[in-house]
């Protein structure tokens, strides 16, 4: 009887933190590997979605997505509209941030700055996507400063040139996400010892050997954190440039997200569509397991 | 005193149950989805439902109502689910898929069955030899010209001809005032640009982007559409940033005086006229080809309807068709939409009223309702296909020719 009440008791407490998790399990399982699960069951099946009997496709929509010239045109320009946001959030972040950080500037004007610059963080994709769409319009205000000021000589169709297309809506994401960055590093800076700078003005340390060997490294936990999951966000956009230029002109801007989103809600091939979101989630996922094992090492 | 009640009360209970069971067993409840509810002046549908329900005692109709595009997403998974309303609103680019999952009922024995006067509709779009669809209410799309750019401009006599529609377009333009004489938005997020902007030169001349029943891009009328463009934009008079202008801005630069000419749906007027009361414009027809006499393809938008082939009630289904299309009630209802009606006999107040929407009215009445991407598969993907290889020649990366014959290529292939 005893034996018996000692076995009932372990099997409770083993069973007591299972039951605990269970709810948030449920969710997960309901919200998140649920839908997972079901897209990459729609990638491998024939009319996905639109017939009641899909049969079994094997690979064949991965093959497909493969041989298309769009799918690895959009992978390129997914590379590098994220590389080169993620190194310009990361660069105009920490400009801001050391000059948020410095004591040379007036406090007033510091607080100003600091609204001013935390500002585009407050905007929504659809938002920004349309100052953007404004400010770069032939007709907009950027054409007309830059005509003024004699840099270009004609009207630029920023977002609907194939040559520039890229490069704007990259710069309107990048406007649009660096005061994650500055924020995150701004705290970072404020939690760094003075007394580093101390022994390092007595070693006689200059500005920029003090940012390179104090602040950098001291930053760097977070810098890489930020940048890793900068990397995961920035690579999924999908409002910004569909309401800018909606992959266009041509396929200059096309992306993995509006790629799919097009083979989804315009060709109405939800099979091929779910292979392309896999690919994208195999990529994220690959990038999220990197992250977590940073986070470990730590 | 309990022991008088209670046999009136179970007397009362029983007569409630009879009665509620009885209207249960009568009444045939229809599930009717569209997107025209909130488009329309709150309250106007259910009224045309109540009107119905009251003229056909035993039938109910319960408004599935939501925007265009969730309309859309939403029929597309009930026609995979089996689960399509008995009655659907449908746009004419969906019905070949429709049609291809087997959930859009043959209307062609309902119209036999109840002598139909098929005479009395304006269209009835056919897949496969299956009637899927009648539009209810039409939205031409005319080209609306600024009077006092044109004025300005010395353009007396309004176009009629695509060489007449270029030396007005050349004389509007003042690219040093911002002023310019056509706008073309072939932004690839909404690709319908193709479709009111491009091909209805096309149908305009009576022609077609289709030959026995396949894509023919690479016939004249579509190449030398294509090429038309290109002199238009050759000549500067297309308002600047093209390949990512959509509708919405097309209207607010014609409102802005910025454009002399565009070509756009006839449901903006009152906008056009709220948003800018003092604008002084006119509509008139596409310009043809020269020499083009015959009778004037007018590109459209409708608003469809269409029965389930689910559906358990397609008999009651049948009857909401009729009564949405007959003479009377179509009137009603295209008058509170502002659009043309599906039925020939009706005549909606507005073009009585309205200096413009009567004139717009006779230009409808004096052509055809013409767009080909009614009823091809995925039409959308084929106008994004066109919309690309249009901007690849309007940059010059290729001539009119190599464009329709990319086309052509890619269109095929989803045939």
């Amino acid at each position: 009887m005893t034996r018996q009440k000692r076995s009932h008791h372990k099997l409770k407490r083993a069973v007591a933190p299972y039951l605990y998790l269970s709810p948030s399990l449920l969710i997960i399982g309901l919200l998140m590997l649920l839908p997972m699960v079901t897209v990459i069951a729609y990638s491998f099946q024939n009319s996905a979605v639109l017939r009641r009997d899909p049969s079994f496709a094997g690979l064949k929509h991965y093959q497909a997505i493969f041989d298309d010239p769009v799918f690895w045109a959009s992978l390129w320009h997914t590379l590098y509209f994220t590389c080169m946001s993620v190194i310009f959030h990361m660069t105009i972040g920490m400009a801001f941030a050391l000059m948020l950080n410095s004591d040379r500037i007036n406090p007033t004007l510091r607080n100003i700055l600091r609204v001013l610059y935390i500002l585009p963080w407050l905007f929504t994709a659809v938002i920004i996507a349309v100052i953007w769409r404004l400010l770069l319009e032939p007709n907009g205000v950027v054409n007309s400063i830059l005509l003024q000021l004699g840099i270009i000589g004609s009207k630029v169709e920023w977002f609907s040139s194939p040559e520039t297309a890229l490069h704007a809506v990259t710069f309107a994401n990048i406007w649009a996400g660096y005061p994650l960055f500055m924020v995150s590093l701004l705290a970072g800076l404020q939690g760094i010892p003075k007394d580093f700078y101390e022994a390092a003005d007595i070693d006689g340390a200059k500005a920029y050997q003090k940012l390179i060997f104090i602040t950098i490294p001291q930053l760097m936990p977070i810098i890489i954190s930020i940048s890793l999951l900068d990397f995961i966000w920035t690579m999924q956009v999908f409002p910004l440039i569909w309401i800018t230029t909606g992959g266009g002109p041509i396929y200059s801007t096309e992306v993995l997200s509006t790629y799919t989103y097009k083979l989804a809600f315009s060709s109405y091939n939800l099979s091929q569509a779910s292979a392309s979101a896999v690919v994208i989630l195999l990529i994220s996922l690959g990038l999220t397991l990197f992250y977590i094992r940073y986070q470990k090492a730590r | 005193m309990t022991f008088r009640i209670k046999p009136a009360m179970l007397k009362i209970a029983a007569a409630a149950w009879l009665l509620g069971a009885t209207a249960a067993m009568a009444d045939t409840t229809l599930e009717f989805t569209q997107w025209w509810e909130p488009e329309l002046p709150a309250g106007s549908l259910r009224k045309i439902m109540d009107d119905f329900e009251a003229a056909n005692p035993g039938i109910k109709v319960t408004l599935v109502s939501g925007p265009y595009a969730t309309t859309r997403d939403q029929i597309s998974v009930g026609a995979a689910t089996g689960t399509l309303s008995d009655v659907v609103g449908l746009d004419g680019a969906w019905v070949n898929n429709l049609n291809a999952q087997g959930a859009l009922a043959d209307m062609n024995p309902m119209m036999d069955a109840s002598k139909f006067d098929k005479a009395q509709v304006a269209d009835i779009i056919k897949v496969d030899g299956k009637a899927v669809m009648f539009p209810v209410a039409s939205f031409v799309y005319p080209v609306f010209v600024n009077l006092d750019l044109a004025a300005q401009a010395g353009v007396t006599k309004l176009p009629s001809t695509r060489a007449e529609f270029l030396e007005a377009a050349k004389k509007m333009t003042h690219a040093d005032k911002n002023q310019y004489g056509w706008v073309l938005p072939l932004s690839l997020q909404t690709p319908s640009g193709v479709q009111n902007d491009m091909m209805s030169w096309v149908w305009a001349s009576g022609q077609s982007m289709m030959a026995d029943g396949k894509p023919a891009l690479e016939g004249k009328p579509v190449v030398d559409m294509l090429t038309f463009v290109k002199s238009l934009n050759d000549a500067g008079t297309i308002s600047p940033g093209i390949a990512t202008k959509t509708e919405q801005e097309k209207v607010e630069e014609f409102v802005n005086d910025r454009v002399g000419m565009m070509i756009d749906s006839l449901a903006h007027v009152n906008l056009i006229r709220k948003r800018n009361p003092k604008l002084n414009f006119d509509l008139i027809p596409v310009p043809v080809v020269e020499g083009y006499t015959g009778k004037r393809g007018l590109p459209y938008a409708s608003w469809g309807i269409g029965i389930s082939a689910a559906s358990k009630h397609q008999e009651e289904a049948w009857k909401l068709v009729q009564y949405l299309m007959s003479e009377k009630v179509n009137a009603k209802l295209v008058s509170l939409a502002n659009a043309f009606p599906g039925n020939v006999n009706a005549k909606p107040d507005f073009v009585t009223s309205d200096k413009a929407f009567g004139k717009a009215f006779e230009i409808f009445k004096t052509g055809y309702l013409a767009n080909e991407f009614t009823g091809l598969p995925v039409a959308e993907d084929l106008m994004t296909q066109f919309d690309v290889q249009a901007q690849k020649m309007l940059a010059g990366e290729q001539s009119p020719e190599q464009a329709a014959a990319a086309a052509q290529k890619g269109w095929m292939a989803k045939f």
